[in-house]
């Protein structure tokens, strides 16, 4: 709550101080580029179009949809992620093989990739907003895969000698050791990785004409921007919103999933 | 038949440094035999490889009339480190229960063995406590009441009290006497406290480095069930001297001046 005062003061007070020096560096601040912050939230509740409903339901349904985007990329993102991060923590040539392969992965733009995986999972007939879901896993797997492989080999030395100890199979020793060795480290990147789904999510949109979900919304307010600024920022207010629930989601998981001493909670 | 029959051992790192040379041990079931030498010995490498955890340069170690390879696979063994080892996401009850989990026993057994050896190692009430909620002697209790929960024939004990101080050591060192007693295992300790070996074992072994061997093997015939008042007898107090003299010797051999670790320092 003190946060979101603090936030809203330093907006209202910016504008106010810009407004009233004159300045225009770094920009020239009117009702275009910052909008009162109550314009913006006066907006969700005004109709998108003449007769139309209220811009906040037309964003609820919009974020829903792309919030089903979101959360079928996440799930398959992570259980991707993990499969690759447990395959390269077994397997030194693996690792030297596919590493590089999943690094380079990241660094193509993601605006460049959606088109592509669009048009071609559409060419197989799949739902555009499964290939919505496969560009928001992209963004997913990776934090999943560079922490569970970090967090596979965390295992402690001597638990590891405890486990040769009983002859336990790797099998065992992965899930009764090294997973939960890894929780901490897995759970960190599923946090960002959460927050990635949901921009992954809405970039996805654009390109795939997607008109249904937040991504869709975006492209429209942007191109009204001029005439109606309050419109896009509501979106991106709502986008966060999603972002942020995301990430909570994940939080009370992990606070439900891993039990492990003050000092080894990452 | 022995539990354990160590025959012309030797192990060589990889950097050339020679840790053992030239073992040979037999131990008795139901003995306790400490390994007791200055650091740089080998005793916790000897240990290591009766458990099978490194593998020896030359000679053989037979464990319950099998090679120590077998006797590990089979579970022959529980083992208790300096460090409790103990996995934090598991509570006190699962830890005791993750080699009976290992081992695929079914969960009513289970329940009733955790039982058993929380009241063995006296830490009933506690099976939903978390290891970071307990203090350092009652984790070591955890991990012992783990090592022991399968039945194991041997019980290999790498400096378990090392990291406790005194007066919590000499108290455990009376419970594991009873524990043993109860459970009728055979106990292999490794400690650098001269006054703990002879306080638990029924021989001690006395080694010494560089390279790493037995210098010396001393029967303890202080007399059963011991108990703090064992500590005060003349004959603990003959035998602890007839242990540092094995132990000068063995390092004389050397004409090492470090002999003594702190431990024994402040005896």
């Amino acid at each position: 709550m003190v946060v979101l005062g603090s936030l809203w003061g330093l907006w209202e007070g910016y504008r106010w101080l810009w407004n009233h020096e004159g300045w225009t560096w770094p920009f020239v601040v009117d009702n275009t580029t910052m909008p009162h912050v109550h314009d913006i939230f006066a907006a969700l509740g005004r109709p998108a179009q003449t007769g139309g409903p209220p811009l906040g339901s037309l964003l609820w349904h919009s974020a829903l949809f792309t919030a089903k985007e979101a959360a079928v990329g996440f799930a398959l993102g992570a259980v991707v992620g993990f499969a690759l991060g447990v395959l390269l923590a077994h397997s030194k040539l693996a690792q030297r093989g596919l590493l590089p392969y999943v690094v380079a992965s990241q660094t193509v733009p993601i605006l460049a990739i959606a088109p592509i995986v669009v048009i071609y999972l559409g060419t197989l007939q799949v739902t555009a907003w499964v290939s919505v879901a496969v560009i928001a896993a992209y963004l997913t797997f990776f934090p999943v895969t560079i922490s569970t492989l970090r967090g596979l080999t965390s295992a402690d030395r001597r638990a590891l000698e405890l486990m040769r100890s009983y002859a336990t199979s790797p099998w065992q020793v992965l899930w009764k050791l090294r997973v939960p060795s890894a929780l901490p480290y897995i759970f960190t990147a599923l946090k960002v990785s959460a927050t990635a789904s949901v921009v992954g999510a809405i970039i996805g949109e654009a390109p795939s004409s997607i008109q249904n979900g937040l991504g869709g919304e975006i492209v429209v307010f942007n191109q009204y921007y001029t005439l109606d600024p309050t419109k896009l920022w509501a979106t991106n207010v709502v986008a966060a919103l999603l972002g942020i629930i995301f990430f909570l989601v994940i939080v009370a998981a992990e606070k439900l999933v891993v039990r492990r001493a003050p000092e080894n909670i990452a | 038949m022995s539990v354990v029959e160590i025959s012309g051992v030797s192990k060589t790192f990889s950097g050339g440094t020679i840790a053992l040379q030239g073992i040979d041990l037999t131990i008795e079931p139901g003995e306790f035999v400490s390994l007791i030498g200055p650091s740089g010995c080998g005793k916790s490498t000897l240990l290591r490889i009766m458990g099978d955890l490194i593998e020896p340069s030359a000679g053989a170690v037979v464990v319950n009339g099998k090679p120590a390879r077998r006797a590990r696979i089979d579970r022959d063994y529980g083992i208790v480190f300096q460090d409790p080892v103990l996995y934090d996401w598991r509570t006190v009850a699962k830890n005791i229960a993750l080699p009976l989990e290992l081992a695929r026993w079914d969960r009513k057994k289970r329940t009733a063995r955790i039982a058993e050896m929380l009241d063995l190692v006296e830490l009933n009430g506690f099976a939903d406590h978390h290891p970071w909620q307990l203090s350092g002697g009652m984790q070591q209790r955890v991990s012992i009441a783990r090592a022991l929960s399968f039945d194991p024939a041997l019980l290999l004990m790498d400096e378990p009290f090392g990291a406790l101080d005194e007066m919590t050591r000499e108290r455990l060192n009376n419970q594991l006497l009873e524990i043993w007693t109860r459970s009728g295992s055979t106990v292999v300790f490794v400690t650098h406290s001269i006054a703990e070996a002879v306080f638990l074992s029924t021989r001690v072994v006395v080694m010494s480095p560089r390279p790493g061997r037995i210098s010396a093997v001393l029967p303890i015939d202080l007399p059963q069930p011991r108990t703090a008042a064992t500590r005060e007898e003349p004959r603990f107090f003959e035998l602890v001297t007839k242990v540092r003299d094995a132990l000068h010797l063995g390092a004389d051999i050397d004409k090492q001046p470090e002999i003594l670790s702190p431990t024994e320092a402040r005896l």
